[in-house]
């Protein structure tokens, strides 16, 4: 190596009771360079950065910083000693202004009077060094989520942080803000910071890293560069199998149009129409995927077709022929839909229940669950241990709460619940997000051999590579209109984002 | 080890209530320990006392139990006191109507009307709070004014005891027939059939929670109200039938109040303490004290009812005024409530010390 890297993790390891969270781990970060951590959920990233931050206290190995070994003891230390932390959920006062944000915690320069000005300057100064324009006088709750994390990254450069990790930090960020957040790192890279990115998207990994190191159960199984790898490489090296990123899709002769909208106009919650005079139809044996930036309509029409919002008059939803534009939630179901929300701890399971009771939310009623008016215990153990082996849950039993099993495996469980209702249409939005590749290539699989039995699928997502991989058909998103609608063959992603932006409208 | 936590830590705010009397019987001059002998000798000393004890938890258990019913679901029930009322009119009005109908017809009939009457009164709020999203906290006190001032009318127009209209027209309808009493378990003691009721009940409404669909919608609502109504379920009528349930147990306990009083009818003192002994208050007490779990209401309501009556053994024995036990009440409230605080903080340490970090 040419010059003493930045940080350096020599042959970390951690145990928890039962668990080697890091198992020898060692990684460095030179100035000037963005060093990925790649991993699932529970790969050990996250313990690996609350050991560098003073979190956790490693059982052997040492941590070096310029060189030197580094006492990290809390985050305040490590903040003195120039690592900063952007941390996936914003640690922001909304009702503060960014300058006050950015103060709270540092010593005025003035003792006992406020410093607000010199801070404003500051901020005024790094914002323009590395292009992130945020005013420090707004209050934060009037900013978007990208210009919060670009608050955010201020607070640690005014800290000056010298290496910076930011915890997956485009999960919140749209398209264009993420090749905004791109660029911003990019600056901060050229002027000698040192960048930790921890994410689990391969596009984006492949498109920013100067190295990537990929974890697997605690374990480095991995250190490559973006030139030497491929996507499909490093969802191997994640997973430690090969793992098909697109289902093999065979040929189904589509059928009928199961699942029709017709005019189909929604409000929002704002009282403002999110979706304007859509029509769509879904055939059996086909999965149309609707593209789209979030917020363009797709959740309020979700929520129409699962019944869950009113359409405005002139709209008409159905499925087989039978008209469901005014129906409740448990019509939609009774007339064959399944739906898979986009926010699963909100809307798809409920977070208290046990396993097996999330898996009966929906036909806990049927007469095969009960012994007279009374549960029938034993059947509904045998029933959803079925359903849990099948869909491959990981659950330490079926009376675990649901909202310990993690984001994967909650999903899987709502897949078993929607699926196993033999449904003849399947409304899936964002089904993998936040997903392990392993749960997404599952989920993937089951979306792909419902069509194939004839089933018709609408599957929203904002994931491109997603929509490509899945879907026969795609239909574009803007501002509540579909703007486009094109066979998976004819597309392109380029064409794709260009109607995603609107470019289309006019045509 | 959780499972443990979760006995310890009421059974910890209890004692620290009772520490707490200790100290204000210290600072009214009295021995506290001559005082809590004097509450256990007073609750449990005889078998009159006991039996004197098991008919004052009868109405807390009846609205504990509906109580656990509605906060399951979500639904805050602050009427437990409007609803006992409404029960105790209907079926009173009832036995008032068929006075000399049989005792094996009538005490179903009235039992039914106790809880069609505050099963009504219940499903109000319900209605409002489903329907036209009416906070249900403010209407279910604001429903219990209203029956003190129905009730009030009633007992001073319509129900009075003919005997009363022209004297000196106390609020009480006429005594009911003896058919209409609630027959006692063993004779030539108070112990009445509401007991083994209110018990049946409190187990009727656990296999109903935790063992039928019915009891899973609710619990689905009232956990989490958008993966319920998103799974089909509606949210709407589970809110009406959890406050209507909830209602019709306080209703019972209405009957209970009425049909099993000595004085075998239903009386007013302008108030609702007068006549329910608060018993639509105390009950939320009892159901916060037994985790909201119908089953452990039952003896938390035993508890309860036998500070009720070891406060009047209290009150003849060192002079100390029965609101000492009123206090005692409000202090397990208060340890109770922080006590959820308390728990969640050791659930946080316990976790903390047993799982690793989990997502980056």
């Amino acid at each position: 190596m040419e010059h003493t890297p930045l940080l350096s993790m020599h042959n970390i390891t951690k145990t928890f009771p039962g668990v080697l969270a890091n198992d020898d781990v060692s990684f460095d970060v030179r100035n000037g360079e963005v060093h990925t951590l790649l991993g699932e959920n529970g790969a050990g990233k996250s313990t690996l950065m609350k050991i560098l931050f003073g979190l956790y206290k490693p059982d052997s190995g040492e941590i070096r910083l310029r060189g030197e070994v580094a006492s990290i003891t809390s985050p305040t230390s490590a903040i003195e000693q120039r690592v900063g932390m952007v941390h996936q959920h914003f640690m922001l006062v909304p009702t503060l202004t960014v300058a006050e944000n950015v103060a709270l915690g540092l010593t005025s320069s003035r003792g006992f009077r406020t410093d607000l000005d010199v801070v404003s300057d500051r901020i005024t100064e790094i914002s323009e060094q590395y292009g992130l324009s945020v005013d420090p006088e707004i209050d934060v709750w009037k900013l978007s989520v990208g210009e919060r994390q670009r608050v955010e990254i201020i607070k640690a450069l005014y800290r000056d942080a010298e290496l910076l990790v930011l915890d997956e930090p485009t999960a919140v960020l749209t398209p264009q803000e993420v090749a905004d957040l791109f660029v911003i790192l990019r600056q901060m890279t050229d002027a000698g910071t040192g960048i930790i990115f921890i994410s689990h998207k391969l596009h984006e990994v492949l498109e920013l890293s100067d190295r990537i190191t990929v974890l697997r159960n605690g374990r480095v199984t991995g250190h490559t560069t973006p030139a030497e790898t491929s996507r499909q490489q490093l969802a191997d090296m994640m997973v430690g199998r090969e793992v098909k990123l697109a289902p093999d899709k065979p040929h189904v002769d589509l059928g009928l149009a199961r699942l029709r909208l017709r005019n189909l106009s929604v409000k929002g919650d704002r009282g403002t129409m999110a979706v304007v005079d859509a029509d769509l139809d879904v055939h059996a044996g086909e999965i149309v995927g609707i593209a789209g930036v979030s917020g363009n309509g797709q959740r309020e029409l979700a929520e129409t077709v699962a019944g869950l919002r009113p359409a405005e008059a002139g709209s008409s939803v159905s499925i087989d022929d039978v008209d469901l534009t005014t129906a409740t939630p448990a019509r939609t179901r009774a007339a064959g839909l399944s739906y898979v929300p986009e926010e699963r701890m909100k809307d798809g399971a409920v977070g208290e229940f046990q396993v097996s009771e999330n898996l009966l939310l929906i036909n806990h009623a049927e007469a095969r669950f009960r012994r007279g008016p009374l549960f029938d215990f034993a059947k509904i153990r045998d029933h959803c241990q079925e359903l849990v082996d099948q869909f491959s849950v990981k659950t330490p039993s079926l009376a675990t709460p649901t909202s310990s099993l993690s984001g994967g495996n909650i999903q899987k469980l709502i897949m078993a619940r929607e699926l196993e209702s033999k449904p003849s249409v399947i409304l899936a939005a964002q089904p993998t997000r936040g997903v392990d590749i392993g749960a997404a290539e599952y989920i993937h699989s089951q979306l792909v051999e419902q069509r194939n039995e004839g089933v018709a699928i609408l599957m929203i997502s904002e994931d491109l590579d997603e929509i490509l991989g899945l879907a026969d058909r795609i239909a574009v998103m803007f501002e509540g209109r579909i703007v486009k609608v094109v066979d998976r063959e004819n597309a392109t992603k380029e064409e794709l984002g260009l109607a995603m932006a609107g470019a289309e409208v006019d045509a | 080890m959780k499972r443990l936590l979760g006995a310890s830590v009421p059974l910890g705010a209890a004692l620290l209530a009772f520490m707490f009397g200790a100290i204000m019987i210290l600072f009214l001059g009295e021995d506290p320990i001559a005082g809590l002998r004097a509450i256990i000798d007073g609750a449990f000393g005889t078998g009159d006392r006991l039996a004197a004890t098991a008919v004052r938890a009868t109405p807390l258990l009846l609205v504990g139990a509906g109580i656990t019913i509605a906060f399951r679901a979500s639904v805050i029930n602050i009427g437990g006191e409007g609803q006992i009322i409404a029960g105790a009119l209907l079926s009173t009005a009832v036995a008032l109507w068929i006075p000399g109908t049989p005792k094996v017809l009538l005490i179903p009939l009235v039992i039914l009307a106790g809880l069609v009457g505050g099963g009504i009164w219940g499903a109000i709020p319900g209605a409002l709070k489903a329907y036209a999203s009416v906070n249900e906290i403010l209407s279910t006190i604001m429903l219990n004014i209203v029956a003190i001032q129905l009730m009030n009318y009633l007992l001073r127009g319509p129900m009075i005891d003919p005997i009363e209209v022209g004297t000196s027209r106390i609020p009480q309808t006429q005594r009911l027939t003896d058919n209409a009493a609630l027959p006692t378990l063993i004779d030539g003691s108070r112990l009445h059939l509401g007991v083994p009721i209110a018990i049946l009940a409190a187990v009727l409404v656990y296999i109903m929670l935790f063992r039928t669909p019915l009891g899973f919608r609710l619990r689905a609502v009232g956990h989490n109200p958008d993966a319920a109504r998103a799974a089909g379920i509606s949210v709407e009528k589970n809110i009406v039938s959890a406050l209507g349930m909830s209602g019709a147990l306080s209703g019972l306990a209405g009957v209970v109040l009425v049909f099993g009083s000595e004085s075998l009818r239903l009386v007013t003192d302008g108030g609702s303490a007068g006549f329910t002994g608060s018993a639509g208050f105390n009950g939320i007490v009892a159901a916060l004290f037994g985790g909201l779990h119908p089953l452990w209401t039952i003896p938390s309501s035993f508890l309860f009812g036998s500070l009720l009556t070891g406060a009047t053994e209290l009150q003849r024995a060192l002079q100390i005024p029965n609101a000492l036990a009123i206090a005692l009440n409000g202090l397990i409230v208060l340890f109770v409530v922080s006590s959820d605080r308390v728990r969640a903080w050791l659930d946080r340490r316990l976790d903390k010390s047993m799982r690793p970090g989990d997502a980056a």
